[in-house]
């Protein structure tokens, strides 16, 4: 995507405990996906749109299913992974709401990475050129985008607390690090952490099981 | 083609050469093998081929399954003929089947016409082909009669068993009946059951066999085969095979003679292409087989957790494949299988390959499934390690 793409990828490979399952939705060429199962030892799937992504996915040994993420979860079981990434993925979903709901019942952690629509620049160019913003987290023109969902930190807050979502932790990306004071300002993207439906402990070690 | 000849397609081509079919028979009285439908089959003949070698582990055996119609020539060529296997472009030196590293073997299913047991065959009951006395089969009979080959060939578990189409079937099979033998599954363009439009579907065409009359109630083996209803039956499946787009671009409305001719001949490309398929179907394929055959998919159901359920985990690997235009078995289809693995939570990758050749695809979109296919079967085997390389 930008150059911020690694840092991005830095943070969420960092959040992951080593072994653990990792479902990634919208995972790309799998170049995440890899770097947790060669470094981490994780247990790691994908789910990816675009053809010639799966292909690459595949020439890593990864097992990636071709699909969108929409109305692909239905059928994992509860808990069935230890973490959902949804990273850069969010902004190109119709119904963010069920999409973050079956994640947070298949993951006991859901990871969530997306662009700050709220960046400073965004708002510069907004309020004095008047057009849409094109900035390094938001690299696109208007009319080839393919985010269909634009939000800020302030506004992904207000949704988690507006939905009653747990949020663990929240990592704010500048153009070369993270970042702490005002966020909503100054963050190129954003990590949030979400708690999981806490489905039934009893069913994990069965998952396990399965998995192994 | 002389040997010369079949020696420099083999070099040109990365072909596995001259290959034989060899015959294992099994299942003698009183030791007849059972069949779903709860009659006995005894003895069976099964045809196969191998290509490459198995190693001393005897751990990179693949088996690979037919569709429909297809036989236990895959690949390579029989001395003396030039039509190499029917999935020759697959499976070779380098190829996606890369028989420099693993052992491919293919057999003819059970009912099938081309040396295993079907209704063409000898009852030694009577001394003549069974013709309908030839029990009912179904794929998880296919399989079982398989299984014995692997077990007669010592091979304790398969690298992979992959197919299309009704070989799809019987991949999804393998796994279903003996999960603790198959280390991956490559099934393609295939269903967990036929929908009402495919049974329909092999309905016509079975119909269309029975009502030539020359069909004589399965007993036409002194006289020769039900031509006209033969021939129909594969006219119906070959449309079905296609897209409208390979269809327009094949033929679009081209005709044979420049001109119409008012009358009922076989004016247009298409027909006369239908015509042809029809006609040499007849030549090569027994009628009683494609009915046997044809009940035998229409059978076929692994829906509702008879694949892997949660009460049944499998450490089987998944690759599914599809075609964006293909109707007879429509990607839904194949996400179906996924789904049922994701319940499963099995290990499963799933690619839709946009093609336009429609059910053929699996047959001739080479390229985008050898990279699937090579890279999947080199997971399985090496692991994680061998990938290094390709890290980037």
């Amino acid at each position: 995507m930008t150059h911020n793409h690694r840092l991005d990828h830095d943070i969420v490979f960092g959040l992951i405990e080593p072994g653990s399952r990792v479902l990634d939705l919208g995972c790309g060429d799998g170049a995440l996906l890899f770097r947790l199962a060669r470094e981490k030892s994780a247990l790691v799937r994908g789910i990816e749109c675009d053809e010639q992504a799966v292909q690459t996915c595949v020439r890593k040994g990864l097992s990636v299913l071709h699909g969108n993420i929409e109305g692909g979860l239905d059928e994992y079981p509860d808990c069935s992974f230890d973490y959902v990434i949804m990273n850069q993925t969010m902004q190109e979903v119709r119904k963010v709401d069920c999409v973050i709901q079956q994640a947070r019942r298949i993951g006991r952690k859901v990871v969530v990475g997306f662009p700050n629509f709220a960046h400073f620049k965004s708002r510069l160019i907004m309020f004095f050129k008047g057009k849409a913003p094109v900035t390094d987290s938001l690299p696109y023109l208007w009319y080839d985008t393919p985010n269909v969902r634009f939000l800020s930190v302030e506004d992904f807050r207000e949704f988690c607390l507006g939905k009653g979502i747990p949020v663990l932790e929240a990592h704010y990306l500048g153009q070369a690090g993270e970042i702490r004071r005002l966020p909503n300002l100054r963050a190129l993207n954003a990590v949030f952490v979400l708690a999981g439906n806490a489905g039934a402990p009893d069913r994990m070690e069965d998952d396990e099981k399965n998995l192994s | 083609m002389s040997i010369s000849e079949a020696q420099k397609y083999i070099t040109d081509q990365g072909s596995v050469g001259i290959v034989e079919t060899q015959y294992y028979t099994f299942a003698e009285a009183p030791h007849e093998l059972i069949l779903e439908c709860g009659k006995s089959l005894g003895s069976v003949t099964l045809a196969y081929e191998t290509y490459g070698a198995l190693n001393a582990e005897r751990s990179n055996a693949i088996l690979v399954v037919h569709a429909l119609s297809g036989d236990a020539h895959a690949a390579g060529v029989h001395r003396g003929e030039d039509n190499p296997g029917w999935w020759d472009d697959m499976i070779g030196p380098g190829k996606a089947f890369d028989t420099d590293r693993y052992f491919v073997i293919c057999s003819n299913v059970i009912g099938g016409c081309k040396g295993s047991t079907g209704p063409s065959s000898i009852n030694p009951k009577t001394g003549k082909p069974y013709a309908l006395d030839f029990p009912m089969i179904t794929v998880a009979d296919m399989v079982n009669a398989q299984r014995h080959l692997i077990d007669h060939l010592g091979i304790g578990k398969l690298l992979s068993v992959a197919g299309g189409s009704m070989g799809g079937m019987q991949v999804l099979q393998w796994v279903a009946s003996y999960p603790e033998r198959v280390r991956s599954a490559i099934p393609i363009a295939t269903a967990l059951k036929h929908s009402p439009q495919q049974i329909a579907f092999n309905e016509v065409v079975r119909q269309s066999i029975m009502a030539d009359p020359d069909w004589r109630q399965g007993n036409y083996y002194e006289y020769g085969q039900p031509a006209k209803g033969l021939a129909v039956a594969r006219m119906i499946g070959h449309i079905t095979f296609m897209s409208d787009q390979s269809m327009e671009e094949k033929f679009s409305r081209r005709l044979k003679n420049g001109d119409y001719s008012f009358k009922f001949g076989a004016d247009f490309e298409v027909e006369g292409y239908l015509r042809y398929r029809g006609d040499s179907f007849v030549r090569r394929f027994d009628a009683n087989s494609y009915l046997y055959i044809t009940k035998a998919v229409d059978y076929f159901d692994l829906s509702n957790g008879k694949l892997v359920s949660r009460e049944k985990p499998i450490d089987t690997r998944f690759l599914a494949i599809s075609f964006k235009s293909d109707w007879l078995y429509p990607s839904v289809q194949s996400q179906e299988i996924v789904r049922a693995l994701q319940a499963g939570l099995a290990d499963v990758t799933y690619c839709e390959i946009s093609s336009t050749y429609g059910h053929d695809a699996f047959l001739v979109e080479v390229k985008e499934q050898t990279e699937l296919i090579r890279h999947f079967l080199e997971k399985t085997y090496y692991g994680y390690d061998v990938l290094t390389s390709h890290d980037a």
